[in-house]
């Protein structure tokens, strides 16, 4: 797989002056528009290998390619969904989905002279996601889940080739949750973009993922590949087939080995 | 409580405290028969800024517009030190022991120095008033920039923005409840500069008022002078508090309903 769209070859991450080592030599490959979901237990360094992604953080060792360069600083045509909502605390919920139009070229360059089509879609997107009527809110007039609704928004508004998502779902309640799966596929299967989802629920990776990564306890490297045979599009239904529920029951061997060999460790 | 007793109680707040403590200074005065040349009674206060009410009025204007160019002054040159300090490593520990350096000399010591360049009157005032009331700007617009939560600058990095952008997006729109905040302070500290300056090298304002008002023992005129100077400073004071509510109404979020 040479043409692989994000790539990284041995890659280390160490926090501080070398005591916490986050990631240690992760090598793994993403081809343009597939879809991989991250899943390991907490503190292995999911969130971390987003950042190396989108290059908000240089490895300590190793190298990170996308689209065929090397990465050396923030990227461009990432979006991206933070762990926490992030939203900017003076914008109403529309103003912070609509930040992206304002720096990201070619949006920024039509923003002013257009601000009316971006809105408008700015408003779909939001409604698409069950937000329509609280665009003039405030974050903090928005409940946690809300809050990581909008931020899914803003990853999504400027439709970046890469999309990072650090446990969008997690403050969501379970049909919430299956909703915005539904939506987020169809979303990816109409214009396919490239997606990193870092997740704790196996159904979700299993639901959305074309391949799904399970990464060791600290220092984080990747102990298996999973490819998802089920097809698309994944319905509600297929939830509840024998081949979903035995891919999950896998996934949840591997992590419990996982965890298991955390136990043994000193 | 009665809730409608209750409600103009704590709304007229500050002027029943206000009401009580000139009460307790009259009864103190009367009581012990201190002379008036030692303190003057607020009610022989108030009834010598009535006498000297145009006087008081010309000095007033005075300092308030010498206040208000020096406090101007420095809201120019206390922000763009500030982004420069806040938003530069390297421009923060270049400045950094320089203004506080400059801010630990005593403005009293300085007017004089104004004096020789620029003659006594309006421009030593001004500047002193200017001098002494930078600094809480500098610190606050800085502080603002330098504690900008990294996840926040992070949102604009993912999005390859550049240095000016995260300045623009995040770091003016989260300094400005810091700006603001500085502005109250900074507006009284204007007050005391300038007064500083008119007490010691002018012929105008309420300082050189009360000072002529001193040497002549009238008492009761250098206190309707302090009042002044106390009702300006809480005018302006307040004036800033309503400017801070109105633009920054997200960093206030807990204090006001809805
Ligand atoms: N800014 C930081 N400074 C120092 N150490 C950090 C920092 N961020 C993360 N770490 C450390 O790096 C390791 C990996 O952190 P990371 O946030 O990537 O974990 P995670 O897999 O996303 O966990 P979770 O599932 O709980 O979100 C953790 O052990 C953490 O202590
Ligand atoms: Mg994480």
């Amino acid at each position: 797989m040479s043409a692989a769209f994000v790539e990284l070859d041995r890659v280390t991450l160490r926090y501080g002056q070398g005591d916490t080592l986050a990631l240690s030599e992760t090598t793994l490959k993403i081809g343009r528009g597939e879809f991989i979901a991250v899943v390991g237990p907490s503190g292995c360094g999911k969130s971390s290998l987003l950042k190396l992604v989108s290059g908000l953080m240089p490895p300590s060792s190793g190298g990170v390619a996308v689209a065929g360069s090397e990465v050396r600083g923030p990227l461009k045509i990432v979006g991206m969904a933070f762990q926490n909502p992030t939203l900017l605390p003076w914008r109403t919920t529309l103003a912070n989905v609509m930040l992206p139009l304002e720096i990201v070229q070619p949006h920024r360059g039509r923003l002013r002279a257009n601000r009316r089509e971006y809105e408008d879609q700015a408003r779909r997107i939001l409604a698409g996601v069950g937000l329509a009527g609280f665009e003039d809110k405030f974050p903090w007039q928005l409940s946690g889940g809300m809050q990581q609704r909008a931020s899914l928004c803003r990853a999504l508004i400027h439709e970046p080739q890469l999309l990072m998502l650090d446990e969008p779902f997690g403050a969501l309640d379970a049909f919430t949750r299956e909703e915005l799966w539904a939506i987020l596929q169809s979303l990816w299967m109409e214009r396919p973009f490239t997606v990193v989802l870092v997740t704790h629920d196996l159904r979700e990776a299993a639901f959305l993922a074309d391949t799904i990564y399970v990464m060791s306890k600290r220092p984080g490297r990747i102990v298996h590949l999973r490819r998802n045979p089920l097809a698309r599009p994944r319905t509600l239904e297929t939830t509840f087939t024998p081949e979903f529920t035995e891919l999950v029951h896998e996934l949840r061997n591997h992590i419990s080995a996982v965890r298991a060999a955390e136990e043994e460790a000193p | 409580m009665n809730p409608v007793l209750r409600r103009i109680l704590t709304r007229w707040a500050p002027l029943w405290s206000a009401l009580g403590l000139f009460a307790a200074w009259e009864l103190a005065c009367r009581a012990f028969g201190i002379p008036e040349y030692v303190l003057p009674t607020p009610s022989a206060s108030f009834a010598a800024a009535w006498t000297f009410r145009e006087a008081i009025w010309m000095h007033a204007a005075q300092t308030l517009a010498t206040t208000l160019a020096g406090f101007a002054l420095a809201v120019v040159f206390g922000v763009v030190l500030g982004v420069l300090v806040g938003s530069s490593r390297a421009a923060y520990t270049a400045l950094n022991p320089l203004l506080i350096g400059f801010n630990s000399v005593p403005k009293v010591a300085v007017v004089p120095v104004l004096v020789m360049w620029f003659g006594i009157g309006t421009v030593p005032a001004v500047i002193t008033a200017f001098l002494i009331s930078f600094f809480p700007i500098v610190v606050n617009v800085a502080t603002g920039l330098a504690t900008l939560e990294p996840e926040l600058r992070d949102v604009l990095r993912s999005l390859g923005a550049t240095r000016a952008d995260i300045l623009l997006k995040v770091g003016f729109p989260r300094a400005l409840p810091f700006f603001f905040a500085s502005l109250k302070v900074a507006v009284t500290l204007a007050f005391v500069g300038s007064v500083m300056s008119e007490t010691v090298a002018s012929n105008l304002g309420v300082g050189y008022l009360m000072m002529s008002a001193s040497s002549r023992f009238n008492m009761a005129l250098v206190f309707a002078g302090l009042l002044v100077i106390a009702a300006m400073g809480i005018a302006m004071y307040e004036l800033f508090s309503v400017v801070e509510r109105r633009s920054t109404r997200w960093a206030h979020r807990g204090t006001e309903g809805g």
